[in-house]
């Protein structure tokens, strides 16, 4: 017998629920509103919540000094452009691994994992010289790769649990029905896990979006990302929090937006399989 | 057709020259308030120069050091001119890392530099870096503070008249704090000011044969000094607080004395920032016991690494921003007071200049004051001052930074974080090949 919801218990809920989230929220609430205050009103004590003198001279002085519409432009290139290449490469490996499995697979999936195990700043060096001898320091294109390979193991890990879901005998059928290897994948299997990739998809862009190391260490001054956009705000001597509120804020604006129109996608491919 | 193709083949070829000829340099720059100042009065530079394209990269700190470090290691040459501090120019000179600036040309006076800022930028009498601004530390207080607690702070004050001026400045009924000093672990924060301070308590890091020196009496006096001063009329949570949390505290007159670079006078004294700017004064950076003010000396200089293709171009481009039509330049746009300081004797001959900065004359006192070569009274294998210049430095002084601001934050004793100290920075020196 299910018990009876009571409308105070699914208040107390709600209130929780709201609270919860409203903490969890509130770093981003308050970059936000330090971002319209001087810099002598983000450092206050005690803090200013609502009552300051609003002023947008941060996002002014932030777009005169700084080219933000490049690094947009980076920033969307970088993150869609690895996620892209990465699902090309990801779905064949994950197929093989969900539906064609033999002894080593799960070992394979470990060692991809295990890549992610190593500090980054372990291989910089390495990579930075083979990125100087290929002309790749500073493009574009050397950071899709760099990207693709860092969250190749996630992608193949999402993957492979979302094909897990799917029953190899709809595959088998397509297969009695004489569908290539090629078809089997684009045609059968690719449909059937749109909500598991577009899931994959939509956090690899914000993975890739928020990567800070290698677009840091890789980068000069054309394929720079918000990243750099936003490193480029902190100061050693000087105060430089508004002004560094202005340059977040219009760093994850674009990715906030994304993410709140994709929430649906997304929440249902990260709990898929959670809940049957 | 053929008209057509002769055309676009003239098209091409003329596109070409003159894309050969426009240079881009990538200068690479922390975001300072005078580096961002630099690169809005550019235009100066590339009006002169039209054949010279800027591309500007500005990070912060510790990230910059990082990427360039990366560069300048591996010759990747991404960048042409390189926003570098005295802590890296003898080190990476000695490596063959950066360029010596010899055609910096004849406008560029290199005598009217100051003499121990040119001194901490060149090797072998060469220069390697040209210093953008120059900084020492200083001791800036509250005058209203000091008065209404009967305290003066003379021009060459000693740690025990600070300490006693700032316990009877402390009123923690009104959040007021006698002194804020850094506490925020890391080698270029607490470590800069507690090395200058031992330095004035006549301590030393290293022995002449590089044995660490945390187990001698000068070292424990001066931590003991720092942690007791810091605990009694100190503000609460000061163990993370660095350069900016600090300024932030005097700028909104919780702070009675102040100890740190002398860059923060302009800020300090800035009536749009700050709360205080009329009431502040100045003194030389305190002593313990031994002649010496701590010999901070820290300056941000452009340097040109060994890598890059286009050196003539940014030599240019250094000149242009280090001479001293750039100082005029400045004063002409932006007033005297915005001047980027510390690094010319011309600057503080400057009638204009010293109306415009009350704390010109501290300033250059506190610069001159400061001997890199020497940095403490007892004999040392290293130069530097408020760090020791060598590449472990970063490492080692960072983690000894955390010991001494664990006990700044009471998690361990003075004892006990120099013991820690000494221990670490053993084992470091001796895997460094210091210690034989």
């Amino acid at each position: 017998m299910a018990r009876a919801v009571t409308t105070r218990r699914k208040l107390v809920f709600t209130i929780l629920g709201w609270s919860i989230g409203f903490l969890i929220f509130f770093p981003i609430l308050w970059t936000f509103l330090t971002s319209f205050k001087t810099e002598g009103a983000a450092v206050a004590t005690p803090p200013q919540f609502l009552l300051f003198d609003w002023t947008l001279e941060n996002y002014h002085e932030v777009q005169s000094r700084s080219d933000y519409g490049k690094h947009v432009m980076n920033s969307i290139v970088i993150s869609v452009g690895s996620t892209l290449l990465g699902l090309v490469l990801a779905i064949p490996a994950a197929w093989a691994m969900a539906f064609s499995p033999t002894k080593r697979t799960k070992d394979i999936l470990m060692w991809m994992l295990s890549t992610k195990m190593m500090p980054s700043v372990g291989v910089l060096v390495p990579l930075y010289l083979i990125f100087r001898d290929w002309g790749l320091l500073d493009s574009r294109l050397g950071l899709v790769a760099v990207l693709t390979m860092i969250n190749l193991p996630i992608i193949v890990w999402m993957l492979y649990t979302y094909f897990k879901e799917i029953p190899g005998e709809i595959l088998e059928a397509a297969r009695m029905d004489g569908a290539s290897l090629m078809k089997e994948i684009v045609y059968v299997l690719t449909p059937m896990a749109i909500p598991g990739i577009a899931s994959t998809m939509l956090l690899n862009i914000i993975l890739a979006w928020n990567e800070a190391f290698w677009t840091l260490n890789l980068t000069a001054a054309n394929a720079a990302p918000l990243t750099a956009f936003i490193a480029s705000y902190s100061s050693p001597e000087g105060l430089f929090w508004a002004k560094l509120s202005a340059a977040s804020t219009m760093a994850i604006a674009p990715i906030l937006i994304m993410g709140w129109f994709s929430q649906k996608q997304l929440v249902r491919g990260l709990t898929l399989g959670a809940v049957k | 057709m053929f008209k057509r193709t002769l055309l676009l083949s003239a098209v091409s070829v003329v596109a070409m020259v003159s894309f050969a000829h426009a240079e881009t340099l990538t200068i690479a720059t922390v975001n300072n308030g005078d580096m961002v100042r630099m690169q809005k009065l550019a235009d100066d530079f590339t009006k002169k120069n039209p054949d010279i394209k800027l591309e500007w990269v500005t990070l912060e700190e510790n990230i910059l050091r990082q990427r360039v470090t990366t560069d300048i290691a591996t010759k990747g040459g991404q960048y042409d001119v390189m926003t570098i501090g005295t802590y890296e120019v003898p080190i990476w000179a000695k490596q063959g890392w950066l360029l010596p600036l010899d055609g910096l040309g004849a406008d560029y006076d290199k005598a009217d530099l100051l003499p121990s800022i040119s001194d901490a930028v060149s090797v072998d009498g060469k220069l390697y870096a040209s210093p953008f601004y120059g900084e020492s530390a200083m001791v800036m207080y509250r005058k209203d503070l000091a008065e209404k607690a009967g305290v003066t702070i003379p021009e060459k004050p000693t740690w025990d008249q600070i300490a006693d001026a700032a316990r009877k400045m402390t009123d923690k009924s009104t959040e007021t704090y006698g002194i804020c000093l850094r506490g925020k672990a890391g080698w270029g924060e607490n470590m800069a000011l507690l090395t200058a301070t031992a330095n004035s308590f006549g301590a030393r890091w290293f022995d002449e044969k590089w044995a660490p020196q945390f187990d001698q009496p000068e070292w424990k006096k001066a931590l003991t000094f720092y942690v007791d001063l810091m605990k009694e009329a100190g503000p609460a949570g000061a163990s993370s607080n660095g350069f900016n949390e600090n300024l932030a505290l005097f700028q909104t007159g919780k702070c009675g004395i102040w100890i740190d670079a002398t860059v923060a006078a302009s800020f300090v004294t800035n009536p749009k920032e700050s709360k205080v700017a009329d009431k502040v004064g100045y003194a030389l950076f305190p002593t313990g016991g031994v002649e010496n003010y701590g010999n901070w000396l820290w300056a941000w200089n452009l340097g040109i690494p060994a890598g890059t293709k286009k050196a003539e171009a940014a030599q240019k481009f250094v000149s242009w921003a280090t001479d001293k039509a750039y100082t005029e330049l400045v004063a002409s746009k932006e007033g005297w007071a915005n001047v980027p300081p510390g690094t010319r004797t011309s600057l503080y001959a400057n009638p204009e200049y010293q109306k415009a900065a009350p704390f010109a004359k501290i300033t250059l006192d506190a610069m001159t004051a400061a001997n890199t070569s020497k940095p403490t009274v007892k004999p040392v294998p290293y130069t530097g001052g408020q760090f020791v210049a060598i590449p472990e430095f970063q490492g080692i002084g960072t983690a000894v930074g955390q010991q001494f601001s664990a006990a700044l934050a009471g998690s361990v004793t003075v004892d006990q974080a120099l013991q820690s100290a000494q221990a670490l920075t053993t084992r470091e020196m001796t895997k460094g090949g210091y210690i034989k």
